[in-house]
């Protein structure tokens, strides 16, 4: 078993080293669905980096049951069952409920503060005024609208075929309490050992952080948060969940869904090129540089980062351009790896074929059925 | 009809170390030392002397000192010494008081209440000296998205159009000072400045010469006033921005006036006047009375640079300007600069300069609030103007919401303004803001001009290690990242307003 006794006490022992958090992702590029063991043991092997005040894990291909239906999971803090009747009713409003339930939960495992975590498979309920809104923008908007206006009720994850599991504890814990290595199978899946910086450890706050289908996990702390939330408030995502990481689901949801930027784009965005070395480059990747920072400006991510980003059939990784918090890639046939050690990788995949640290701002992207993931190689060290 | 005025000032000269060089003398433009040969001694008339500190700072004995005379009407909370002076120069004159540079009034300086962040364990501060630290900054008008397409061989590059913008090295502008207002050597210094550290200079209202216009037309900004002061096509395409200037924050609602005596040769060609008539640019552009015939304008500087130069719009922080500010925006700016209540003039009536308008942290923080509520925050640059005295006011201006910030009398301090407050009078004895020939041979444009570049690098370097202790290696992340500030002795309304927590907070 892995949950003991002892943890609990141990998330409090003064002398504990805090190190920089714990990052994971697996994906097999082929789509086969696996069982959520790698991810649980990796996130062990880092341990040292959590703290035992968040941790959660993305699940990918999760649903194929309800593949077609947006899956929310919301979770109603202190259990409050009002917070759930209003949410439930403005659901019911704006969606078709197709199903819902509890998230199941081990009741042996004891967690901080647990809330009640329940999951909906919905569809847009729209009314004639909303018929020209896209799907997704419609769930976006509904989202950030229960999270900021319904107290107590936080939408954990809102995408399809994807879920977001996470708490106060470590991520062991989480896997733990909602039996992720017994119920679910994924082909992509993403996980965080530590709390989110800044914040009081709280079930909400814990990474990943998600939007749609879109999930990140993230190192580090975001010195441009104020200037990216504000950059997004005004294309109407709002910051509820009280942690720097939340900015960088919303800009990737702004910059790849809504203005089909390519993530190659989307990375020299968050992490571009110094103004010294985008005045030596060519006149094509000069104007092209220069056009991304004086547009984007506002989502350039400032501070050390890494970060994991997934989606449906991709999975990306980027360290800041100053490589203040590196990240590891490995491979061995079609699971490709990216996490903040080596050592975690090889834990769970001792004889790996490949394994390599690319440069600041250089993504690595991981695509369904491609070997993407190796243009990164060339340029690692 | 006589004054009653008393001094303001005590002259004190020490006679132990005076040697009788007669500097002071010469360099008094207001003829308050007077030497009697015969006596072999200085007399000083304390009436005329406006305390601009230069006899003081060229005596080579340290022989002099200027102090204020504070202690001479009965103390009053009530009736003070500058009401008094003020009721006794209308009653001798009848007109109104006039004054040159900035509000002096004990108004909240909000810089002075606002502290910033510095990163601790999470997050690492950067030094600017092993890691670099970008101050670059673009002002101009920026697209919602872009567009990227691919290259035959699979490169990606930029298919949409860009609006013209204009990139600066740091983030420090050298504010509006009109050829006329201030004398050529310092508009020089000003252009020599800005040329070398890659930034703009304003010209003002009052024209650009044309020997300088192929040497520093890449570093200016000119300005389009109600007067159209030697405005022409050429004028316009000689610069990399073009302003119009609605308002002042040191006088809102009121016009300039060049008298006729300041306007010579040189400025009268400048500014395509005849010699010694005065230069009169009314409050109101008269042909704008709304925010559509402002965008007629806008649109038809555009048109006369073939849109190739952003087109700002300056304004006085006053009342609503939130709201204007958005007129202006939605009217075709591709920049807007706010000037504060303790923006510096050569002349104001001291009534509207320390009375009208508002200060710039309010009214900055509100026009940015605005226009990010209206989604349309990056259709232009803000730029932030009116007392900005150290580095430290400039990079709060910038986490308030700010693009860039105008300087103008740090600059002119950095030349050698004391602040004498008598612009107005044209006899600065610092040759800034003059233009008599005798004083204005007093300023080298060059020294000058190095000068600035002094002060602008010193603020650069300031700015990096403050970013640097941010944890910030890029100027752009600060914007409006008021995350990054706290206030320290400040209400709650002013708190909301300026969008920042108290401290500890």
């Amino acid at each position: 078993m892995l949950v003991q006794q002892y943890y609990r006490s141990e998330r409090f022992v003064p002398d504990k080293e805090m190190d920089a958090c714990g990052l994971f992702g697996v994906m097999h590029t082929g789509g086969v669905r696996f069982g959520g063991q790698i991810a649980i043991d990796a996130i062990k092997n880092m341990k040292v980096r959590g703290s035992g005040l968040g941790g959660g894990f993305a699940i990918y291909g999760l649903y194929p049951k309800y593949k077609d239906y947006y899956a929310l999971h919301i979770i109603y803090q202190d259990k409050n069952m009002a917070a759930k009747k209003v949410a439930e009713a403005f659901l019911k409003k704006h969606f078709y409920v197709v199903f819902d339930e509890e998230i199941p939960t081990n009741p042996d495992i004891r967690l901080f503060a647990p809330p009640l975590a329940w999951r909906y498979f919905i569809a847009p309920q729209k009314s004639s005024a909303d018929e020209g809104i896209p799907d997704d923008e419609y769930v976006i908007s509904r989202v950030m609208h229960l999270n900021s206006h319904i107290e107590d009720a936080y939408v954990f994850s809102s995408g399809k075929d994807v879920g977001v599991f996470k708490g106060v504890g470590f991520p062991e814990e989480i896997a733990d309490y909602f039996m992720l290595d017994k119920l679910y199978e994924g082909y992509i899946w993403t996980v965080h050992s530590r709390f989110p910086t800044n914040t009081p450890g709280w079930w909400g706050g814990a990474h990943p952080l998600s939007i749609l289908d879109w999930t990140v996990v993230h190192n580090g702390e975001i010195s441009s948060y104020g200037t990216n939330r504000r950059f997004l408030e005004m294309h109407n995502y709002y910051c509820t969940l009280h942690t720097d990481t939340e900015v960088l689901a919303y800009a990737v949801d702004l910059l790849m869904r809504r203005q089909g930027l390519p993530i190659e784009i989307a990375a020299k965005i968050f992490a571009p090129p110094m103004w010294e070395d985008i005045e030596q480059m060519a006149d094509g990747d000069r104007k092209l540089y220069t056009a991304l920072r004086m547009t984007y400006a506002p989502l350039l991510m400032n501070g050390p980062f890494t970060v994991i980003v997934a989606h449906h059939h991709e999975m990306i990784g980027l360290t800041d351009r100053i490589r203040l918090r590196p990240i590891t890639a490995g491979a061995k046939g079609k699971l490709v790896f990216l996490s903040s050690e080596e050592s975690a990788i090889r834990a769970v995949c001792p004889d790996l074929e490949l394994a390599w640290t690319p440069p600041g701002g250089e993504p690595v992207v991981v695509r369904m059925h491609t070997r993407d993931h190796l243009k990164s190689l060339n340029k690692s060290i | 009809m006589y004054s009653y005025l008393l001094p303001e000032f005590i002259i004190e000269r020490r006679e132990d170390r005076c040697i009788r060089c007669r500097v002071c003398e010469r360099q008094c433009a207001n003829k308050v030392h007077l030497y009697d040969a015969e006596l072999d001694r200085f007399f000083s008339s304390e009436k005329d002397c406006v305390g601009c500190q230069r006899c003081v700072a060229l005596c080579p004995t340290d022989a002099l000192y200027v102090r204020p005379r504070l202690a001479d009407y009965r103390p009053n909370s009530s009736w003070t010494r500058d009401k008094l002076q003020n009721l006794k120069k209308q009653a001798a004159t009848g007109g109104v008081i006039l004054t040159g540079s900035g509000n002096d009034k004990p108004y909240r300086i909000y810089w002075d209440h606002l502290v910033l962040n510095a990163s601790q364990v999470t997050n690492p501060s950067i030094d600017p000296l092993r890691e670099p630290m970008e101050l670059q900054t673009f002002l101009g008008r920026k697209p919602d998205t872009l567009k990227i397409d691919y290259n035959s061989d699979g490169k990606p590059r930029v298919a949409s159009e860009l609006y013209p913008n204009v990139p600066v090295r740091i983030p420090l502008l050298l504010s509006a000072m009109s050829l006329g207002a201030i004398s050529y050597p310092a508009f020089k210094a000003l252009a020599i400045a800005a040329k070398k550290a890659g930034v703009l200079f304003n010209t003002g209202e009052g024209g650009l010469p044309e020997q300088m216009r192929e040497e520093y037309a890449n570093n200016a900004v000119v300005q389009c006033a109600s007067g159209r002061f030697g405005v022409d096509a050429d004028y316009l395409n000689s610069a990399r921005i073009i302003e119009i200037k609605i308002g002042q924050g040191a006088k809102p609602g009121i016009g300039g006036h060049l008298p006729g005596e300041k306007v010579s040769d040189f400025i009268a060609e400048t500014r395509m006047i005849p010699r010694g008539t005065d230069a009169l640019s009314p409050a109101p552009q008269h042909d704008i009375y709304s925010i559509e015939d402002l965008s007629m304008l806008i649109y038809a500087l555009k048109e006369a640079t073939n849109y190739t130069k952003p087109v700002a719009v300056k304004i006085a922080a006053v009342h609503n300007v939130a709201a204007i500010a958005s007129g202006i925006v939605r009217a075709g700016a591709d920049i807007v600069t706010i000037d504060g209540i303790r923006g510096g003039t050569g002349a104001a009536p001291l009534a509207t300069r320390d009375n009208v308008g508002i200060p710039l942290e309010l009214a900055l923080a509100a026009v940015d609030k605005r226009l990010r509520d209206e989604g349309i925050r990056h259709k232009c640059s803000i730029m932030a103007a009116g007392g900005i005295r150290s580095s430290a006011d400039a990079i709060k201006a910038i986490a308030l919401g700010a693009d860039a910030v105008y300087i103008a009398t740090a600059a002119l301090v950095a030349m050698g303004c004391t602040l004498c407050h008598k612009c107005y009078t044209g006899r600065c004895n610092w040759g800034i803001c003059t233009q008599d020939p005798y004083l204005t041979k007093r300023l080298n444009p060059e020294l000058a001009g190095q000068r600035l570049l002094n002060l602008l690098r010193a603020w650069s370097h300031e700015i990096q290690e403050m970013l640097g202790g941010l944890g910030v290696n890029a100027i752009e992340s600060l914007r409006a990242n008021r995350e990054h500030l706290r206030g320290v002795g400040l209400e709650e309304w002013e708190l909301n307003v300026l969008g920042v927590k108290g401290a500890g907070e």
